[in-house]
This record gives structure tokens, sequence and C-alpha cells, in this order.
């Protein structure tokens, strides 16, 4: 599956809130079809990174390429670009005021300019393969948080996007529903699609990651496959860094 | 201190609030006060009248109201004005809204122009009084645009309003979660989709309560235009006193009137609120 083509692609990115810089010189790519798996403590910028490829955060320096286009402030082509990037909140973000049904088309409809009855198909497609469809005419507040993200997962998807991101999909969630949401992102990793994930959760990193990414202090410390960077990482913060989470 | 019987598992000893306060809060003892209250208004205002010797003519008032004639039931004056004041207020609502809402996107749209203009405008209209705007519609504007006193009305209502509503409007829109907005981005929504159909949608919840207080706002604010002679109720009152002399009779009839229709709006109002939150 590996087309080694860069879909993603960060030349020297650099960030700044106010005097504070949350990005240093950040050079990486992503190839179509790649899983990446982000981790760092917190406040190390891997949110803000994931942030930047849909443009929800804008990088005040360097050059950032998503599927060909170049991303920056202001520009006309980002609602176009993010049609093709979907993305999962920690927090879901479902439309509190629509049921899961229209949560999953009113992207089709409203954006993709799908007809309706062609729209709620495809979500109930979708439903399916976060195993919820009998949820369907619910309203997100009714649903579980393992079942909100499902569906947060599921309305990504029916924006039928080449990249998926994921900002820390399963921090917000009660443990005993981690495991319902990461075996959905591993059947979804299954299929092929580019994955970039940030999260903590390093079993499911082990399983699905192509590239792992160690972030500490806005930089990125460390690229390695996974077999080498859980056994044996080049630099002592990320060893560390493992070393305090894998503990538990 | 006998503490055996009263004390509560926690401690504290649970005390009956004494026998004359109990008294003074039951509903049948409120109800006497409180009817006492109003009968001593009404007394002490009816006695004032009779000392100044005023001629009380009540037998007068319905035939404002309405009258039987020849041609069967017809309004009276008053009704006519009511009528006016109603449709005057709507359609200054309704301006009001829309320019509201077009002040609320330009606050928020990031322009640097858009918020500037914007907040000159609500600075412009919060700081003047009223009145003077009224004047400055009709006495400058007017012949300035050469529309007509009920147009002024209609006009200077709608942006007074208009500068409240706006910031009813962003404060609604600014209540509605930060996610919201970066899930309608990520989807791919353009900044007019992602208002019609995710933030503002979302935000009527957080305007509804204080928008009712505004249309009730409205229709007593609405009463100030009679210093340009527009034809609703309050002026319609004046010229009736200014022929018969019975102030205190016009007065109380429409101060009632206006509670009534008050009333019946918040009523209403309350109505549409309370349904609103059982859907959601």
């Amino acid at each position: 599956m590996s087309n080694t083509l860069p879909i993603i692609k960060f030349e020297s990115v650099d960030k700044f809130y106010g005097n504070f810089q949350a990005l240093k010189d950040i050079t990486i790519s992503v190839n179509a079809g790649e899983r990446m798996v982000i981790c760092g403590p917190s406040g190390s910028g891997k949110s803000t990174l994931i942030r930047c490829i849909n443009g929800l955060e804008n990088h005040n320096a360097g050059k950032l390429t998503v599927d060909g286009i170049e991303v920056f402030e202001g520009s006309k082509d980002i609602i176009r670009l993010r049609q093709e990037i979907g993305m999962v909140f920690q927090q879901f973000n479902l439309f509190p005021h629509l049921t899961v049904l229209e949560n999953l088309t009113i992207g089709p409809i409203k954006v993709r300019k799908i007809p309706k009855s062609e729209a709620e198909i495809m979500a109930r497609k979708y439903l399916e393969r976060v195993h919820i469809p009998e949820q369907a005419e619910k309203y997100p507040a009714e649903l579980s948080g393992g079942q909100q993200q499902r569906v947060a997962i599921a309305r990504s998807l029916c924006m039928e996007s080449k990249i998926l991101l994921f900002d820390e999909p399963t921090s917000a969630l009660d443990p005993e529903m981690i495991n319902e949401v990461l075996d959905v992102m591993v059947e979804l990793a299954d299929t092929g699609m580019t994955m970039v994930c940030v999260t903590h959760e390093m079993g499911f990193a082990r399983k699905v990651a192509d590239t792992m990414v160690f972030m500490d202090e806005g930089k990125i410390i460390e690229v390695a496959p996974p077999e080498k960077f859980f056994s044996n990482p080049d630099s002592d913060r990320c060893r560390e860094f493992l070393e305090q989470i894998l503990e538990h | 201190m006998e503490a055996s019987g009263s004390m509560s598992m926690k401690g504290l000893p649970v005390r009956r609030p004494p026998a004359i306060n109990r008294f003074f809060s039951s509903t049948p003892v409120s109800i006497v006060i409180y009817l006492l209250i109003v009968a001593s208004i009404l007394y002490s205002s009816f006695r004032g009248a009779q000392s100044m010797g005023y001629n009380w003519q009540w037998y007068q008032i319905p035939k404002y109201i309405y009258s039987y004639t020849d041609d069967g039931f017809q309004f009276g004056e008053l009704m006519f004005g009511l009528w006016t004041t109603i449709t005057l207020s709507f359609s200054a609502l309704i301006l009001a809204m829309l320019f509201g809402l077009l002040v609320a996107l330009l606050r928020l749209s990031g322009l640097v122009i858009g918020t500037k203009v914007a907040i000159c405008f609500l600075e412009f209209v919060r700081n003047i009084p009223l009145l003077v705007l009224v004047y400055l519609f009709y006495y400058v504007l007017g012949p300035v645009f050469k529309y007509d006193r009920y147009t002024a009305s209609i006009l200077c209502l709608a942006v007074y309003h208009s500068a409240l509503i706006s910031e009813i409007l962003r404060a609604g829109i600014n209540a509605v979660a930060q996610g919201q907005w970066e899930a309608a981005k990520s989807i791919g929504m353009s900044k007019a989709q992602m208002y019609r159909y995710i933030i503002l949608p979302q935000s009527i919840r957080f305007m509804l309560p204080p928008m009712t207080g505004e249309v009730v706002h409205m229709v007593k604010s609405s009463a100030i235009v009679s210093v340009i002679a527009v034809a609703e109720l309050t002026t319609l009152g004046q010229n009736i006193i200014s022929d018969t002399y019975m102030a205190f009779e016009i007065w109380f009839t429409i101060a009632v009137i206006y509670m009534v229709v008050i009333m019946i709006l918040s009523i209403g109002a309350s109505q549409v609120e309370r349904r609103y939150t059982v859907t959601n």
C-alpha cells in the first residue's frame, strides 16, 4: 500500500502564539496511505501541528503543502482542501442540535452537494462501519462518550476525505470506552487511509503506526518506525517519556 | 439545652420558623395583604382626585374603545391607536432584527473596518437619548430624505433597537462553543454555511430570553413617537384629553391597554421559550 508520494509536507514551519513559539522549525512529510502517530508531553505542540494541516491554526513561517496545495493564512483554497481532510477532536464536537444521521449528512449535502437520499445511504453505511447503525435517529447528548466519538469518526468518513486527522481522540473518554473507539480506528487503518494521529495510546500506536513521531517543546525529536521507536529510540528524552507512560 | 428530640443526625437542630413568619407568608394572608395595598393605592388616588374636585366621567370611556351604532359594532379611537402601535412596533422589530444581525455579523467578521463601523454605530446609538434620536430622524433626516412621520418613527425605533438586538445576537453567537466552529470548518463549510447550519440554530436558545424582553421593550418605547404626533395609542390619548379634559380616566385606560397587550406578549413569549427548551 505504500505509495511514496508525500501528501502532507512541512518545510521549516514555525508557529507563534504571541511570544510563545509553539512549533520550531518543523520539517516532516507524510506519504499517501501512511499512518503516523505523534506523541509527546502536553504542551509539546503536537495538537498545534495537526491543527495546522487543515488550517485551524495558521503557521507563521515556513511552507506547508497538503495534497499539492499550499496552506497559508487567508488561502482561498483552504475550504476546498478541508473537504479532503477529516478531523476527529478530543471533545467530539458533534452538532448537538442535529440527530446523528443529520450530523453525518450535513457535510455531504451542504458542502459536497450530494442528494439527500444518497447522503443518507452513505451515512448509514459508515454508521455500520463504526458499529452503531441503531443510533441514527438519536441526538448526540443521548449517546455515551465512546459512541459520540465513533459518530464523529463516521462524520469525517462521510466526507470521503483522503486524510484523517485525530487529535487525542480518546483523551476525553472513560477508560472502558477507549477500546471501542480504538478498535474502529484500527479497522480504519487497515483500509489504507492516510492517518495522522495524536495519541498516548501506545498499544494502538504499536499496532497501526508506520511512523512514530516524538515531539517536545515545539520540536520534532524523534521520527522512527515503531519497532525501533519502542525498543531503541535515539534520543534520551524520548526514552524517558516512553518509560514514564509505559510504566503502568 | 434539650438536644435529644430536635437534634438532627447532622448535628444542627431543625428549627421551624417562628409562628408570626408562618402566619404572614401563608397564601391567604399574602393575598389579603396584596389586595389591601392595591386598594389603598386606588383609594388614595381617588381621594386625591375628589379633593381636587375632579369630575369622574368613566361612562365616557367605552365609546373610545368600541361602540354600537346603526352600522353595527365599531372599534373606538383608542383601538385604532393600539393597532397603529402594534403595526409600528412589529415593522420596527422586523427591521431592527435584520439590521441588528447585520451589525452583529459586521462586528464578528474579524475585518478591522467592519468591527470599527459596527462599534461606532453602537456607541452612537447607545449614547443618545431615544427622544433626541426621534427628533433627529424626523426633523433632520426626514426633510433630507423626504419621508413622513410614520416612516420616521419606524426607522428611528428600528435603529435604536437594532443596537440592542445586535448585542443580544452577538452574545448568543459567542455563547456557542468554539469546538462547533472548528468542527464546521473541518468538514469544509464556508463562513455563511457555518452560521446558517451550525452556529445560528444553536445560538437561538441563548438569544430567546433576552429577545422576548426586547419585543416588550419595543412596544413600550413606541409610545415615545407621540412627540412627533404619529397617531398611535399615546398620541390619540393625548388628543382625546385635549378635547375632553378627562386626563385621569384616559391615562388609566391607556396604561391598562398597554399592560394587557404586554402581558399577552410575555405569556406568548414564555410559551415559545418553553416549547423550544423541550424540543432541545
